[in-house]
């Protein structure tokens, strides 16, 4: 790849830029006696000197990779409508994908129209120039920014504060790197959705009772206009989530409290970790045991009782998730009931209630606050939770409030409609987008309130 | 008089009931930690009780012949020749020696169907290796076909399993048994090859270095980002609206659906900057975004630990605050730091959501040798498997996950190691 290779060329002049600033600095304090004379220390002259060759350009890389390929296809696009190719047929994506086929020789050129090779031509040939020109360009930016900042070496040059500024200004783009991916969170499906929803109405969507997201491959199939309605996915959702916290908030609550107020120092030296091993499995690993072992096992259970049960049942994930979420909860109620101060517990024993008595009446009540915030974070996980339904949970879009019975989640859905190839506009690939708004949407509303929750709580007893 | 001692005996009796009732809440709480590790347990059974069998796979001995006519190649230099050769041709004539009394286009079929159909490619690398033994017969051990594995294994452990398998298949191998011709061997394929559709020829080499690749794009990236970010957090950011908006998203990228960091992957990196999809770039990228909050989180509360007499001393010495975190505070949070980018990348190894949706869910036979080849990942690839209908691949999908799991065990068990030997109490 050629930016690599341009990437490690700069770095390795900012290297060399360094040392000859730093040894040009030492040259300059020789002669008066020491760098005791000079400004700064000489490592800070050599990054001065560094920072200038090499930041520019490395800047100018990031912008180009960009813009190029922008402007490489506005232009080839434009080459296109000149040779007389309309692109409203298929789209000037699917066009331009064809050309960069032919560009790199991975379609035959043979048989195509002459408009479409020389768009080729001369996509291969902008993309050329485009690659000398930003090495040069890049090279010179170095070496002026070089050149200038050596020739600033002196005596009572500055450079540990210009650099140090610099420094900062890195160090805050990186503490910024959050804010553009939730940016770039926001962005990515906001539009897809907005698009989504210019052919699908967005209240056919939030209230359909009806999902079967195909899309039509002749005009006039049956069933070609696909319903995306999506409330059987949130029902399904829903219904998995609650199976999953009626097993993780029991017993991570209790766990939690036995840990807490019972268990002697070596059982939850022990215990502690222990459980939070299921907190470290990867979900796959859960979805596989949720699919062969536990499916089965419900369905056989099922049958043995006269009860059908499906093989694909929602008792199945949800019960699988609510393991993987017992953890979750124990660990974070644990630390709110640890955070309740010593005096309460004290208060409630010297008045002669037993210590069960004191976690139910006192304790509890006062980490309540604590404890729910942590069960809404925890549902937030479950909704958002993936590779167990999709391993687990059914395709089918069920609008049913059985736990024994198949139903298909958001993410379930999510995953389907974007594993695949499928043409990116399409409204089945969009929806995907549009409920991964919703996704985003319902657990971010669910994390900041639990998160303020639990902030109030942990100020109210600090 | 009669009031308190009314009051007592009401105590009294209900003293019994009460401390019934703690009782009650004690075992509650014992069955709730009983619950849990029984299911760690149960987990963990299941998985190396499905699992353990993918080690060993069964192999078949046959005295093969590597006959010029029957192969259709005279010169081994010849690529062309090697390309178009009947390499299967070896195990057949071999298996009809074997048994010489088999006929029948089915049963011949059938015959033919003992070894796997990979098992000429493997004799024509090992003659390629010798080219010696063109026109010479040797005995060898040849990969069985992944039904008659799952027999065999299955007939060993006295439970046999023939449903894929016809009557004659069964006696060839209870033939071939007899005369220890068939045996269980160590299954290096899995450790060297890459996927396939034929369960016993999978390997999980392929996905360990698209992995490996994957990691270390993610390492390179969010462990650098997120100690600045940290650092910024921590040493420099001016209490305003701004660093609380950092924070607060911070903590919220935290707990955003994994999947969703997939479809940003899906829209930015691939539909926007035209990265190819299936590669370990993009999945690096995504997984560095992932991962940053933690190790964020982890880094901060590392440098936090550090106490605040070592910056004073370091800025009344007369270092500028740079010098007083570069120097001072960063190698002193570093244990704590790199504990958390441990940590993160356990995280990140186990992840797969995110990858199903930009492409690296595809099948690839071929070991990633870079950055820029596509590649799967090891979660990914026991998905795939998980997904996949021969019965074989069930036990390899375990294996797999023992590998994962032992990975992961390795990984937190050196974060707490570090924690412990290197952390300072101050």
């Amino acid at each position: 790849m050629q930016a690599t290779n341009i990437l490690i060329l700069i770095l390795g002049l900012g290297l060399f830029a360094f040392y000859l600033g730093r040894g040009r600095s030492l040259a300059v304090a020789k002669p008066l006696g020491g760098i005791r004379h000079i400004h700064s220390l000489p490592s800070y002259y050599g990054a001065h000197v560094a920072l200038w060759c090499a930041l520019p350009s490395l800047l100018l890389l990031g912008l180009w990779m960009i813009f190029d390929d922008l402007l490489i296809n506005s232009i080839v696009l434009k080459s296109l409508v000149a040779g007389g190719i309309s692109t409203n047929a298929v789209g000037d994506g699917l066009l331009l994908n064809k050309v960069a086929n032919l560009a790199e020789g991975v379609l035959p050129r043979k048989g195509e129209a002459p408009a479409m090779v020389a768009a080729a031509d001369l996509m291969l040939r902008l993309q050329v120039i485009s690659r000398w020109s930003l090495t040069a360009l890049m090279l010179t930016l170095s070496l002026i920014g070089f050149g200038w900042s050596w020739s600033r070496i002196s005596s009572t040059f500055r450079a540990r504060p210009r650099v140090e500024k610099v420094m900062e200004k890195l160090l805050l783009t990186c503490a910024c790197v959050a804010i553009f991916t939730t940016l770039g969170i926001v962005l990515s499906v906001l539009f897809e959705s907005i698009q989504f929803f210019r052919s699908v109405p967005i209240d056919d969507f939030v209230f359909g009772l009806d999902w079967s997201p195909q899309t039509a491959i002749r005009e006039d199939q049956v069933g070609s206009s696909g319903s995306f309605g999506a409330v059987p996915l949130f029902v399904g959702t829903l219904l998995i989530s609650a199976v999953a916290m009626f097993v993780a908030v029991p017993v991570g609550l209790m766990s939690a409290i036995y840990l807490a107020e019972y268990a002697s120092k070596t059982v939850r030296s022990y215990a502690k970790p222990a459980l939070e091993v299921l907190a470290g499995i990867p979900t796959v690993v859960y979805g596989f045991f949720a699919a062969l072992t536990v499916a089965p096992f419900l369905r056989d259970l099922g049958a043995s009782f006269g009860l059908s049960v499906s093989s694909e049942s929602a008792l199945a994930a949800g019960g699988v998730m609510g393991v993987m979420i017992i953890p979750f909860i124990s660990s974070l109620a644990d630390d709110v009931i640890t955070a309740v101060p010593q005096s309460m517990r004290d208060g409630s024993l010297a008045m002669g209630a037993t210590k069960s008595e004191t976690v139910r009446n006192v304790i509890i009540p006062a980490a309540l606050p604590g404890i729910v915030g942590g069960i809404m974070l925890a549902v937030s996980r479950a909704i958002g939770e993936t590779m167990i339904v999709v391993m687990a949970a059914g395709m089918a879009a069920k609008l049913t409030a059985n736990p024994l019975d198949s139903v298909t989640t958001v993410t379930v859905q999510i995953v389907t409609l974007l594993t695949g190839d499928q043409e990116f506009d399409s409204p089945k690939t969009l929806a995907a987008f549009a409920l991964g708004l919703m996704l985003f949407v319902v657990t971010l509303m669910l994390n900041i309130f639990a998160l303020q929750i639990v902030k109030k709580y942990r100020e109210q007893y600090d | 008089m009669t009031e308190p001692a009314n009051n007592l005996q009401k105590i009294r009796k209900s003293l019994s009931r009460r401390n019934r009732s703690e009782q009650r809440f004690r075992w509650y709480g014992r069955l709730a930690i009983f619950i849990g590790l029984a299911a760690v347990s149960v987990l963990f059974t299941d998985i190396v009780s499905k699992g353990h069998g993918a080690f060993r796979i069964t192999y078949l001995q046959l005295e093969v012949d590597y006959d010029q006519s029957a192969i259709g190649v005279d010169n081994l230099g010849d690529p062309k020749q090697l390309v178009q050769g009947d390499w299967q041709a070896i195990p057949k004539l071999a298996l009809r020696k074997q048994f010489p009394d088999v006929s029948g286009r089915s049963d011949k079929r059938k015959l033919y169907g003992l070894v796997s159909n990979g098992a000429g490619f493997d004799l024509k690398d090992r003659l390629i290796a010798n080219p010696l033994l063109l026109g010479e017969r040797e005995t060898v051990w040849l990969l069985a076909d992944d039904d008659i594995d799952t027999y065999y294994k299955s007939w060993l452990d006295g439970e046999p399993y023939a449903a894929r398998l016809s009557d004659k298949q069964v006696t060839w191998i209870a033939e071939l048994h007899d005369q220890g011709k068939i045996r269980l061997q160590f299954n290096s394929n899995l450790f060297t090859r890459g996927d396939s559709r034929e369960p016993e020829q999978a390997g999980i080499r392929g996905a360990v270095m698209g992995s490996l690749f994957t990691l270390l794009l993610t390492l390179i990236l969010s462990f650098p980002i997120g100690v600045a970010a940290a650092i910024y957090l921590e040493e420099f950011a001016p209490k305003n609206g701004w660093t609380d908006f950092i924070e607060v998203n911070i903590n919220n990228l935290a707990a955003v659906p994994s999947i969703i960091f997939g479809l940003l992957g899906l829209a930015i990196f691939i539909n926007f900057f035209h990265i190819p999809r299936s590669v370990p770039i993009v999945g690096g990228l995504v997984l560095t975004l992932m991962t940053l909050p933690t190790i964020i989180i982890t880094s901060r509360a590392a440098i936090k630990s550090v106490p605040p007499s070592i910056r004073e001393a370091a800025l009344g010495m007369g270092a500028s605050k740079y010098q007083m975190v570069l120097h001072h505070v960063l190698p002193l949070a570093l244990p704590g730091m790199l504990t958390g980018a441990i940590i993160g990348m356990a995280q990140a190894l186990g992840e797969s959501a995110p990858l199903l949706m930009i492409g690296m869910v595809a099948f690839i036979v071929d070991i990633p040798g870079g950055f820029s080849d596509p590649a799967t990942v090891l979660p990914v690839q026991i998905f795939l498997w998980a997904d996949s209908p021969e019965r074989a691949f069930i036990e390899k999908t375990s294996a797999a996950i023992m590998i994962l799991l032992s990975f992961l065990i390795i990984m937190n068990t050196s974060a707490v190691w570090l924690r412990k030997r290197l952390e300072r109490r101050w």
